[in-house]
């Protein structure tokens, strides 16, 4: 899946990767994807999560040799 | 836009494993676009006392409290298996290999994301806690009744 920013999350337990995310997803305009990269399976269920609350939309995950990669598309500002 | 959710929490706990659970609780509430209050109160009061300064509280059994019980972030306790500072202090060793924020790098996560964060006017003065001792952008100290309106409105209150 083809991405416009990419957020490295490897290595952070819960609850960086979301806040990480939160931060980030304001540098992308609106329509634009974000590609999270974590290797806490937590993401997997608090991404969806995230989105459903922020009204982003979750596009899908990749899972790769225990790194999960996540497409979040930015909804609004 | 939509008005956001609320979340409030009250911290009444000064444990590590609860303050911790609290903020991360609250960082992530503001990282899903949630207007996030935390009250602290009793023991939970210690988590936003500052680490350094002196005991500066009046009256013999309020110094004595406050020697017993100096707070700060970087003095909290674990709840279980503290054994004499050894269990806290290989649990904070733990989370740094893995790379977890600690307690006093949450709340300034916290503070920055626009957490607001307000002190218990009731045991603050019980214990003697003047508002200069507590960490800096700590809201001003507020009782039950704000506390209840800010919870009426909220989607989620919680009570660590």
């Amino acid at each position: 899946m083809k991405s416009d920013q990419s957020l490295d999350c490897v290595g952070l337990y819960c609850p960086m990767p979301i806040v990480k995310t939160a931060a980030k997803i304001k540098e992308l305009k609106v329509g634009e994807v974000l590609e999270v990269v974590a290797d806490d399976k937590g993401i997997k269920l608090d991404m969806p999560a995230w989105c459903q609350t922020t009204g982003h939309e979750c596009l899908g995950m990749e899972e790769k040799g225990g790194e999960i990669r996540v497409f979040v598309r930015k909804k609004h500002d | 836009m939509v008005e956001k959710e609320k979340l409030t929490i009250v911290l009444f706990s000064g444990d590590l494993d609860h303050a911790l659970s609290a903020f991360m609780i609250a960082t992530t509430g503001a990282s899903m676009g949630m207007d996030v209050t935390m009250f602290f109160t009793f023991w939970g009061l210690n988590v936003i006392r500052k680490n350094e300064g002196k005991i500066r509280s009046k009256g013999l059994m309020r110094k004595m409290l406050n020697m017993m019980n100096r707070g700060g972030s970087k003095r909290l306790k674990l709840s279980k298996f503290h054994m004499f500072g050894l269990g806290t202090w290989m649990m904070k060793k733990l989370m740094k290999e893995l790379n977890m924020p600690s307690v006093d790098e949450l709340i300034k996560m916290a503070q920055e994301m626009g957490v607001k964060l307000i002190p218990c006017t009731n045991t603050c003065g019980i214990m003697g806690i003047s508002e200069d001792t507590l960490r800096g952008g700590i809201g001003s100290a507020a009782g039950a009744a704000f506390f209840l309106n800010e919870a009426r409105q909220s989607k989620v209150t919680l009570f660590i």
